[in-house]
């Protein structure tokens, strides 16, 4: 099977589902003539032409609320923002107009549209760009939020969000952009809200979503050295939440760690802890530990920017502490 | 204050009776609404239009059916004026499973599909950008509508008001963007609030066509939106219509009709100038309406606004189960989407 990048994978899903529905566009800063600040619609200018491939002004809440306009009268935009940080500026688009149209017009209006881009934290960039937004975007109805983890899930994910009749808030990783992974050449589709069981073990369930599933399959893959055999269950959507599989998995294991890379209170953690402890109560040996970013800004320097992440160490940490090992 | 009637067809006897039956039923519909707002019928915020009908009438009057309409939450009145009937507007403001959104918008929220109406929004001047993509989706399908997008003129100091009107400028998009100027802002004067106090200057930042008219006088919105239709049209422009009205009530329910932030006399003073009375003073001097034919009019509007409360009042409250409906669409662009591309 081919192995691309994740930014390779997300280019030929836009550029198969643009070939397959001409209603469909791309819109945002820098994806047309500079070809994508992180490269992810190079190439698709040239294929498609200016009318599909729109560089807008700096103007985040402007261009968004345009892929509104244009989803509600029957075109299909991908809304590219540069990065999720950059999108807080377009949150009265995507909150009070997206995923309420439908409602408040009973029925009358969907909005089939994606807003993509990276989220969360990259090297160095310091308090204002470096925040993780699924937990803030998946706390209203009316949107699906999808965080891809892989080449392979970002890929089907994002051909079906292009498809999918409502809003979907598609969270990438800047970190994960060069990451790779075997894509198949054949077409495929993957369902959003369906988590996937990326390690199996029997030790301890370790629950998480986006880029955060790369860490915990490090995690995954050090502790089995140490005879440790842990599930991996990335969510990969975190609305709708795949409440059955989260489930499954800790009826298993009988422990459960929650990764994030967001903060703590009201975090995507939290809500995977009120469902653990709901509906597998009688099955827990110990309670649930959750690993996220520590509750600060982000800071620039090095070594406090490593100490405010969730990483490997914090996680494995975790995992024994769960099972009683320290 | 009188201006010069310059329409050409202004004679159109049977045009100005059915530009006076339009504006007259939105009076009529406003003042029941507040009757039934007062009896607590209606619930929530509550925006009349009572004094700008000739912006609602004039500009619609101006627009084919499959054009596209966006607008604040002060939307009863162009509801009516787009052709939505008066029933199914009053139960949404009941809110009724038979209203426009099946009760679940309310007063600032009227959609309706079937007249290409958008939608009534709440967030100031966030709605502005969607204009600009209903223009960029016409342009995007070759086709020659055009949006019209209304706004109050407090909307002018928002950003997305910029960002959208620069957008709409950039790329020549088919949108008509309506400023009501009806002089506050809730409470706050124009004055008070914008550096410049033309707004329809404002475009100049657009490189986008701008105009101003009167907003009490029918005709003059009626000409003024003709050449803004024609850019659409024709040249896919925008332009910027900066229509000069007054509000007769307070900003909502919940606001004297004077209140603290205008004379009274200001008031009285812009009532002189009311659009429905001016249109029907044109056409008694022109001998196209007598007193008989007046009062039959008006009953006859009475008695559709009467139906439409009956209509509302009557209707069921929505279903419990519609509380989980209409949140998400359990479809993909395969099947429901395909349906209603193109429209």
């Amino acid at each position: 099977m081919p192995v691309i990048t994740y930014r390779d994978a997300l280019n030929a899903a836009l550029r198969e589902e643009m070939h397959r529905d001409d209603r469909v566009f791309i819109m945002g800063e820098e994806v047309a003539v500079y070809q994508g600040a992180y490269k992810v619609s190079k190439g698709l200018l040239q294929e498609f032409g200016e009318m599909r491939v729109v560089d807008t002004p700096i103007t985040e809440l402007g261009f968004a609320g345009v892929g509104v306009g244009a989803a509600m009268v029957g075109l299909r935009p991908v809304i590219e923002f540069m990065t999720w940080n950059f999108a807080v500026l377009a949150l009265d688009q995507i909150i009070n107009a997206a995923s309420k149209m439908l409602y408040m017009s009973g029925g009358q209006y969907n909005i089939p549209m994606v807003f993509r881009g990276p989220n969360g934290a990259a090297l160095q960039l310091s308090a204002q760009h470096s925040q993780a937004f699924e937990s803030w975007l998946a706390h209203m109805p009316g949107v699906k939020v999808v965080t891809p983890g892989t080449p392979y899930d970002a890929k089907g994910l994002l051909k079906s969000a292009i498809r999918d009749d409502n809003p979907v808030l598609f969270l990438e990783g800047e970190m994960l952009y060069n990451t790779k992974g075997e894509v198949p050449d054949e077409e495929y589709l993957i369902p959003i809200g369906k988590a996937d069981l990326k390690r199996e073990g029997d030790a301890c369930s370790i629950i998480t979503n986006g880029k955060m599933a790369l860490v915990a399959m490090n995690a995954a893959d050090q502790l089995a050295k140490d005879g440790i055999h842990v599930d991996v269950v990335d969510l990969r959507t975190v609305r709708p939440m795949d409440v059955e599989a989260i489930r499954a998995s800790v009826e298993k294991t009988n422990r459960a760690v929650v990764l994030e890379e967001g903060w703590e209170l009201a975090g995507i953690g939290a809500q995977v802890v009120d469902y653990v402890q709901r509906d597998c109560f009688d099955s827990l040996d110990a309670p649930v530990i959750r690993v996220h970013q520590a509750d600060v800004p982000m800071p620039y320097a090095k070594n406090l920017e490593r100490a405010a992440k969730p990483d490997v160490a914090k996680t494995i940490a975790a995992v024994r502490k769960v099972m009683y090992l320290d | 204050m009188a201006k010069k009637k310059t329409e050409s067809n202004n004679s159109d006897r049977d045009l100005n009776f059915e530009l006076l039956r339009s504006m007259l039923l939105q009076r009529r519909f406003e003042e029941r609404t507040a009757e039934a707002y007062a009896l607590g019928k209606i619930g929530g915020f509550c925006h009349l239009y009572i004094g700008q009908e000739a912006v609602s009438t004039g500009t619609l009057s101006m627009l084919r059916p499959d054009d596209y309409v966006i607008t604040t939450y002060r939307d009863h009145g162009q509801a009516l004026a787009r052709g939505i009937a008066p029933g199914p507007i009053m139960a949404e403001l009941f809110g009724r499973a038979t209203g426009t959104s099946r009760g679940k918008g309310g007063s600032m929220h009227i959609f309706d599909r079937n007249t290409n109406f958008l939608g009534g929004h709440g967030i100031v001047g966030g709605h502005v950008p969607l204009a600009t993509g209903v223009g960029f989706a016409i342009k995007y399908r070759g086709g020659d509508q055009l949006c019209l997008c209304y706004m109050g003129e407090s909307v002018v100091n928002t950003g997305a008001f910029h960002e959208a009107l620069n957008m709409a400028g950039l790329w020549k998009l088919p949108v008509v963007y309506v400023i009501e100027n009806n002089r506050y802002g809730m409470g706050t004067a124009l004055e008070r609030a914008s550096a410049i106090h033309d707004i329809y200057e404002r475009g100049a930042a657009y490189n986008m066509a701008k105009a101003h008219c009167d907003g009490q006088d029918v005709y003059a919105v009626r000409e003024a939106m003709k050449e803004c239709v024609d850019r659409a049209r024709t040249d896919s422009a925008p332009t910027l219509l900066e229509v000069r009205t007054y509000r007769f009530m307070g900003h909502s329910m919940s606001d004297a009709v004077s209140g603290t932030y205008r004379p009274k006399s200001e008031l009285e003073e812009w009532q002189k100038r009311d659009p429905i009375v001016l249109l029907r003073m044109h056409m008694q001097e022109q001998n196209q309406l007598n007193d008989a034919q007046l009062t039959e009019l008006d009953e006859k509007i009475k008695k559709e606004v009467q139906d439409a409360w009956d209509f509302a009042d009557n209707s069921p409250e929505p279903p419990l189960e519609a509380l989980f409906e209409d949140i998400l669409v359990d479809t993909t662009s395969d099947s429901h989407a395909q349906a209603m591309a193109g429209d």
